[in-house]
C-alpha cells in the first residue's frame, strides 16, 4: 500500500495521546490505593490538556486523508457495520472525557460521590478516569481493526494489528509521560519510565511476531486466480493505461526492497533500544532531558513503523497492475 | 431475486477497447460524471474509468496467446467494499443487486476501495470521490430508451458480442445459460465475495479423431476391404459403379 502521512499521523498521534491520558489515571489509580504520592490538580490537568493537544492533532491529520472533509460528520453513521465509523465516534467521546477529566481536576471539583465496601472513596475525576480508561482502549480496537479487518490485506489481517496499536500507543504515552512528570518536577517520573519500558518490551515482541508472521505468508491470490487462465507463465503486457491510475498510485509504495529494510531496521532501533536505554538512564535519576529525548526518538521511529506498516501490506489487486502501458 | 451482472467472454474479446470507450462516454456525460483526465495530452496520462482492458501473455514464446481481459466493478454477491464505508455511500441495491457509490455522501476516505481485492474503484481526482461501474442503472431502466437500448453502454458497443448482460439468478437468462454451458468462473473465488460478474474461459474447438475413424470401409483407405488389401490407388467401389 502507498503510506498515506495523514493516516502515519493520525494513528501514531492519537496513540501518544491515549497512553498518555492512561499513564495519567494509573497514576491517579495508585495515588488512590496508597501506593503513589497523590500529585497537584494541575500536574493531571496539564496532562490531560497534553494528551488533548496530541489527540487533536491526530484528529486534524485525519482530515488531510479525506477528499470530502465538510462531509466528515456523515462518517459517524455507519457504526454497525463500519470500524473506520466506530473509530469516528470514539475518538471525539474519549477527547470529551479526557477533557472532562482534566477540567474536573483543575477545578479540584472532587467530592466524594460515593465510598466503595473497601473504604475507597470515589470521585467524579474517578468515574471519568475509569470511562476514559475504556474508551482509550476501544479506540485502540477500533484504529486497529480497521486494518484488522481487511481479509485480503493479510499483512493486518491478524490480532497483533491491533495489539500492536494498543501497546505501541501505551509505550509512546507512558514514555511522554515520563518526560512531563520529570519536567513539571513531579516524582513520577521514575514510575512512568518503569511501566514504560515494559510496554516499549512487549511492544518489541508483538512487533517482532508480527514481522515473522508475515515474512511466513504465502500469497492466497496469484495471476493465474485473477484472471482465471491455468497456465504457469502468465506476463501482463497492458493494464488499461498509459500514465499510471488510482490504482497505481494508492496501492504501490513505489519505493525499493533495500530502502523498505533501511526504514524497518530504523524503526527497530529508534522505537525500542534507544528509548529503552534512555528510559532506564531516566529511570534511576528522573532526569527530564533523556526521558524527553526518549519519547522524540521513539515518536519519529513510530511514523517509520507505521510507514513501514503500510507499505508492506501488499493488496491482491496489485496482480492487475503489474506493467504500465 | 435479481441479480444482474455481465459475463465476458475472454474467448471471443479482441482488446479494441470500444467498451471502454462507450462506457467513459457514457458516464461521463451523465450523472455520474463529469469522469475528468488529468494531463490527457501530457506526459502522463491519466483519469477515472470504470471500465479498463488489460491485456496478458499466456505461455512461452513461441507458444504464446494473447488473452485480453476487461475489468470493471463484478457487483460482488457479498461486496466486501460496502460494509466498510463508514457513510453508507456504498450500498448494494436490493432489487437487482448493483453495487453502487451516493457522490453527494461520500467523503473520500477511500476505504472501500482498500476493501475491494479487485481495484475496480477508482478515486476522482476531481470531485473527490470514489467512482466505479453502476451497470449503467441510468440506461438499463429508462423507459425512453428502446428494450435494445436498455443495456449498458460497453455491452452496447461491443463488435464481438463479448459482453454479455442480464440477471444470473434467472436460470433461463442468457448469461445463466451462458455460465452454464461455456464454463463461466468467477475471479479470485478464494475470497468469497461472490462476484455476480462472470467470465467465459478461452476455449479452442478440436476434432479428436482416431486414425481407424478415418480409415472407413467405404473409404479410399479401404482398410477393411478384403485380403489382400487393394492399393490405395486402385480402383473403389465409388469409381466403378455408375449408380
Ligand atoms: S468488485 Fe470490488 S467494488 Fe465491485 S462489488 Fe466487488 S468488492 Fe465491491
Ligand atoms: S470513499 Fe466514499 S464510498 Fe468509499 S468508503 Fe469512503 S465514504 Fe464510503
Amino acid at each position: 500500500m502507498h503510506p498515506a502521512f495523514s493516516v502515519i499521523f493520525l494513528t501514531t498521534l492519537i496513540g501518544v495521546g491515549q497512553g498518555l491520558f492512561l499513564a495519567l489515571f494509573t497514576a491517579q489509580s495508585y495515588a488512590g490505593f496508597g501506593l503513589l504520592h497523590e500529585q497537584s490538580s494541575g500536574f493531571y490537568a496539564l496532562g490531560s490538556l497534553l494528551s488533548l493537544a496530541f489527540l487533536g492533532a491526530g484528529l486534524v491529520a485525519s482530515f488531510f486523508h479525506l477528499g470530502r472533509p465538510e462531509r466528515a460528520w456523515r462518517s459517524a453513521t455507519q457504526w454497525r457495520t463500519s470500524w473506520l465509523s466506530r473509530e469516528v465516534i470514539v475518538l471525539p467521546a474519549f477527547m470529551g472525557t479526557v477533557a472532562l477529566y482534566g477540567l474536573f481536576h483543575w477545578l479540584g471539583w472532587r467530592p466524594v460521590l460515593l465510598t466503595l465496601p473497601t473504604g475507597l472513596p470515589v470521585d467524579p475525576t474517578a468515574i471519568l478516569g475509569v470511562a476514559g480508561t475504556v474508551l482509550a482502549f476501544a479506540l485502540f480496537v477500533c484504529t486497529g481493526m480497521i486494518y484488522a479487518c481487511l481479509r485480503f490485506l493479510r499483512e493486518w489481517h491478524t490480532p497483533l494489528t491491533v495489539i500492536n496499536y494498543t501497546l505501541f500507543g501505551g509505550a509512546s504515552g507512558f514514555t511522554l509521560a515520563a518526560g512531563y512528570a520529570a519536567v513539571a518536577g513531579s516524582d513520577l517520573a521514575g514510575f512512568f519510565a518503569g511501566w514504560a519500558m515494559i510496554l516499549t518490551g512487549l511492544a518489541l515482541v508483538g512487533r517482532v511476531a508480527s514481522l515473522i508472521r508475515n515474512a511466513r505468508l504465502k500469497p492466497k491470490s496469484s495471476l493465474q486466480s485473477a484472471i482465471g487462465v491455468k497456465h504457469p507463465k502468465i506476463v501482463q503486457k497492458t493494464q488499461g493505461s498509459m500514465g499510471g491510475s488510482f490504482n497505481t498510485r494508492e496501492f504501490f509504495h513505489g519505493k525499493s526492497k533495500t530502502f523498505l529494510r533501511a526504514v524497518k531496521w530504523l524503526f527497530l532501533v529508534c522505537v525500542f533500544p534507544v528509548p529503552l536505554l534512555l528510559l532506564a538512564a531516566g529511570f534511576t535519576d528522573g532526569a527530564g532531558l533523556p526521558l524527553l529525548v526518549a519519547f522524540g526518538v521513539q515518536y519519529l521511529g513510530l511514523i517509520a513503523e507505521r510507514w513501514f506498516f503500510f507499505a508492506q501490506a501488499n493488496h491482491p489487486q496489485n496482480l492487475y497492475y503489474q506493467s504500465i502501458a | 431475486m435479481t441479480q444482474l451482472a455481465l459475463v465476458i467472454d475472454l474467448n471471443v474479446c479482441v482488446g479494441c477497447h470500444a467498451c471502454v470507450t462507450n462506457c467513459k462516454e457514457w458516464n461521463t456525460s451523465g450523472p455520474a460524471g463529469p469522469m475528468v483526465d488529468q494531463n490527457p495530452y501530457g506526459k502522463d496520462p491519466t483519469g477515472t474509468f470504470f471500465n479498463r482492458v488489460q491485456t496478458f501473455e499466456v505461455g512461452e514464446f513461441p507458444n504464446t496467446e494473447t488473452v485480453h481481459f476487461p475489468k470493471s466493478c463484478l457487483h460482488c454477491e457479498d461486496p466486501p467494499c460496502v460494509p466498510v464505508c463508514p457513510t453508507g455511500a456504498s450500498y448494494k441495491r436490493k432489487e437487482d443487486g448493483i453495487v453502487l457509490v451516493d457522490y453527494d455522501k461520500c467523503i473520500g476516505c477511500k476505504y472501500c476501495s482498500w476493501a475491494c481485492p479487485y481495484g475496480v474503484r477508482e478515486f476522482d481526482e476531481q470531485q473527490k470521490v470514489m467512482k466505479k461501474c453502476t451497470l449503467c442503472v441510468d440506461r438499463i431502466y429508462d423507459p425512453k430508451m428502446t428494450e435494445e437500448e436498455r443495456r449498458p453502454a460497453c455491452v452496447r458497443a461491443c463488435p464481438t458480442s463479448a459482453r454479455l448482460f442480464g440477471d444470473i439468478h434467472d436460470p433461463e437468462s442468457e448469461v445463466s445459460h451462458a455460465i452454464r454451458e461455456a464454463g463461466g468462473y468467477q475471479l479470485m473465488a478464494e475470497w468469497g465475495t461472490n462476484p455476480a460478474n462472470h467470465y467465459l474461459p478461452r476455449r479452442k474447438t478440436k476434432l479428436r479423431i482416431r486414425v481407424d475413424e478415418i480409415e472407413r470401409a467405404d473409404n479410399p483407405l479401404k482398410i477393411d476391404s478384403q485380403l489382400p488389401k487393394p492399393d490405395t490407388g486402385a480402383p473403389a467401389l465409388d469409381d466403378v459403379t455408375s449408380w
